[in-house]
């Protein structure tokens, strides 16, 4: 008797678990998400991936490490560490150093573009305007700072180059103060 | 007597308001030249509508913006404009802001239009709230918010709060306004009641200015001599000398007992506050039609050689207003504007005086705040002391780990960062600048989490499209080749068809 009460219950349940699965199904890779919206957009492809999606897709099959996106910086890397619960590491050097200076964004001298097109094709996030043989202009808003767009692969040198944004009282930002505590630990 | 609150925590600070005399105002020189900033106020900056080269009158109105928290600038002093550029702005960071800098031609010559309002008491509150904010009006009390947006509340009104706490210690420029301009701010207060209709109108004063109380009560006296009855329902009050007492928010609960909601306005209580300067600048846009272009300035602190009140015009370099009240004392001479719980350290005294410039404080430059700093004994001194109800300890250990989750659940925002969990702390940690650093690291974050959602939606958008690119080009490369294929064939057809025929016809 007990015997059937398991059997008719298991096959109840497998059926039911069976149905939720499909009637449910997460669309999408939710870790891979969740990577994604830690990950901070840049598309500047310095962690070895096309873009942030891939490696967050990556990092969710544990095929890449979590210290591989300089942008992100050592904020970045503890905010994958905790969402993954995986240990703070440094930043690996191969992929580049982070970038204290804060936010740059490339710049267009329309004096010297010779209107090529390279970089507006290049551009992950579509922030570059023209057409072959007009000259180009970034719009500011939408630049990531990427970096993929000034020489080598722009052809003409001293066309494009990356500019930090202009400090205003708005961006400005107190410094933090130094801890004492830090200073007895060592 | 009307009921007094009061609000936890606060300091009883020494005053020094004695140093700078506030019973006489002096007027200074007029400077050879004028640089006004285009965004003193919160809001929008304003957009100037004169060019460099352009003759310009005292009170013109030289940059505006059609935005509603936005305020009008004009010219301080008659002039030529000399240039539009990025010029130092009086702030901590000693950034540079696009200002309109005129040189002065001595002459202090009023623009024809403004012309003083024979019967302002025939102006409806539309007209009135227009000329406000054509005078281009902010808080005077600091937070030069655009006083015209303050002045069209949604709902009804019960008190009206005039602000002249002045809680700081060393300022005495709302004092010195009480004093020499009584008339003036009574005249304002009614002004403001027909704009507003509140049940209640109050003037509040700390205690420790018994001068102001009494200029002020005598000029409501005066002007119910004259005839103005309704004026005797102006209630000056005394309230206690707290630190920070003068906050909006501290000032509200201690008149009425009501507390503003998180990331709400005072309105939203039934309340609007004013600064004492504010409401004797608008008296002054409806009487006289002038629109702001001076303001009182206290110059004080222990190494001011002649501290004392003096009406500035505003764009005045902050160097010849100290260099016209006598220099300082010292070589190793910090410049606050301010005063010295609130105020802020001025990298350099090139800035011009702006309408948020209530203190130019000179005092000794102090030692690095990281210096003498021991780690926190979690005695709870600072939490006794804040008069917004946080918790600066607690505030302190997610601030150092940039905890943004956290601090926001600590009520961060709500900081007012008046500077008293600072005072008490025993193991002297710069708390305020501990928030300041993770206000800034929030809004920061905040700003780089758009771009990266933007940034996001951009690259999917443009994948998407190049997906769309490839499946088009390879349909029409598949099409070409099908036509290709079709037309192989139907070649190979008549070809086939030809000898066919041929051998029929054969």
């Amino acid at each position: 008797m007990a015997i059937f009460i398991i059997s008719v219950l298991s096959l109840f349940f497998g059926i039911a678990l069976g149905y939720f699965a499909i009637r449910f199904r997460v669309e999408g890779d939710p870790v891979v998400e969740q990577i994604d919206a830690v990950l901070p957009q840049t598309q500047c492809a310095q962690c070895g991936y096309p873009g942030c999606r891939p490696y967050a897709e990556a990092i969710a099959k544990e095929e890449a490490e979590i210290n591989q996106c300089p942008p992100g910086g050592e904020d970045g890397i503890k905010a994958l560490a905790e969402l993954l619960g995986r240990e703070v590491i440094p930043l690996n050097p191969e992929n580049g150093s982070a970038d204290e200076a804060g936010r740059m964004i490339a710049v267009i001298n329309e004096e010297t573009c010779i209107g090529c097109t390279k970089c507006v094709q290049v551009c992950p996030v579509d922030a570059i305007v023209g057409a072959a043989k007009h000259k180009h202009n970034v719009i500011n808003e939408y630049c990531t700072g990427c970096e993929l767009c000034i020489p080598p692969l722009c052809p003409v040198e001293e066309c494009i180059q990356m500019q930090p944004i202009e400090l205003t009282v708005s961006t400005w930002k107190w410094s933090q103060p130094s801890s004492c505590d830090e200073g007895r630990a060592a | 007597m009307k009921k007094l609150w009061t609000f936890k925590g606060g300091l009883k600070l020494a005053g020094f308001k004695k140093l700078s005399k506030p019973s006489v105002v002096k007027s200074l020189p007029i400077p050879k030249r004028v640089i006004l900033p285009l965004r003193q106020h919160i809001g929008e900056p304003a957009e100037p509508i004169v060019e460099a080269g352009e003759k310009v009158y005292k009170g013109q109105v030289i940059a505006t913006s059609k935005s509603f928290i936005s305020a009008s600038v004009h010219a301080s002093t008659s002039g030529t404009v000399i240039e539009i550029e990025k010029h130092n702005i009086p702030h901590q960071s000693g950034v540079s802001e696009l200002c309109i800098v005129i040189e002065t031609d001595g002459k202090d010559e009023w623009y024809p239009n403004i012309k003083p309002n024979l019967h302002p008491e025939n102006l409806d509150v539309d007209e009135i709230r227009a000329r406000i904010r054509e005078a281009g009006i902010v808080g005077l009390g600091g937070a030069v918010f655009p006083s015209a947006a303050k002045l069209k509340p949604t709902r009804q009104i019960d008190t009206l709060i005039i602000n002249g706490a002045e809680c700081e210690p060393y300022i005495t420029c709302d004092d010195a306004l009480m004093q020499s301009c009584p008339d003036e701010i009574v005249q304002g207060v009614l002004l403001l009641r027909k704009l507003l209709n509140p049940i209640e109108c109050i003037i509040a004063i700390e205690d420790n200015k018994p001068d102001a109380i009494e200029s002020i009560r005598h000029s409501i006296e005066k002007l119910r001599e004259q005839g103005q009855g309704s004026v005797t329902t102006i209630n000056v009050i005394a309230v206690p000398t707290i630190f920070p007492t003068g906050g909006e928010k501290q000032l509200i609960k201690v008149l009425t007992g009501k507390e503003v909601p998180k990331e709400g306005l005072p309105y939203e209580v039934g309340i609007v506050c004013l600064n004492v300067g504010t409401t004797a600048a608008i008296r002054n846009a409806i009487y006289q039609g002038t629109p702001l272009v001076s303001r009182y300035v206290t110059v004080t602190g222990p190494l001011a050689k002649q501290p004392a009140n003096y009406e500035v015009m505003i764009g005045t370099p902050i160097e010849d207003v100290i260099q016209a009240a006598g220099k300082v004392k010292a070589d190793n001479c910090a410049v606050i504007m301010g005063g010295p719980m609130m105020g802020q350290l001025l990298p350099h005294s090139q800035s011009p005086v702006v309408k948020a410039t209530n203190c130019i404080l000179l005092e000794e430059i102090k030692p690095d705040i990281n210096t003498n700093v021991m780690p926190c004994i979690r005695c709870g001194s600072c939490s006794s002391a804040c008069p917004m109800n946080l918790l600066p300890q607690q505030l302190y250990w997610h601030a150092r780990e940039k905890s943004f989750k956290k601090l926001e659940h600590y009520n961060l925002p709500d900081c007012i960062e008046c500077g008293c969990c600072s005072v008490v702390c025993p193991s002297k940690i710069p708390l305020v600048h501990y928030f300041r650093f993770a206000k800034s690291e929030m809004k920061d974050h905040e700003i780089s989490t758009k771009i990266a959602e933007q940034s996001r939606v951009r690259t999917q958008a443009r994948e998407a499209r190049l997906e769309r690119m490839k499946r088009e080009q390879e349909a029409r490369k598949a099409k070409r080749k099908a036509d290709r294929l079709k037309k192989k064939a139907a070649g190979k057809k008549a070809t086939k068809q030809k000898p066919g025929k041929e051998a029929l016809a054969g």
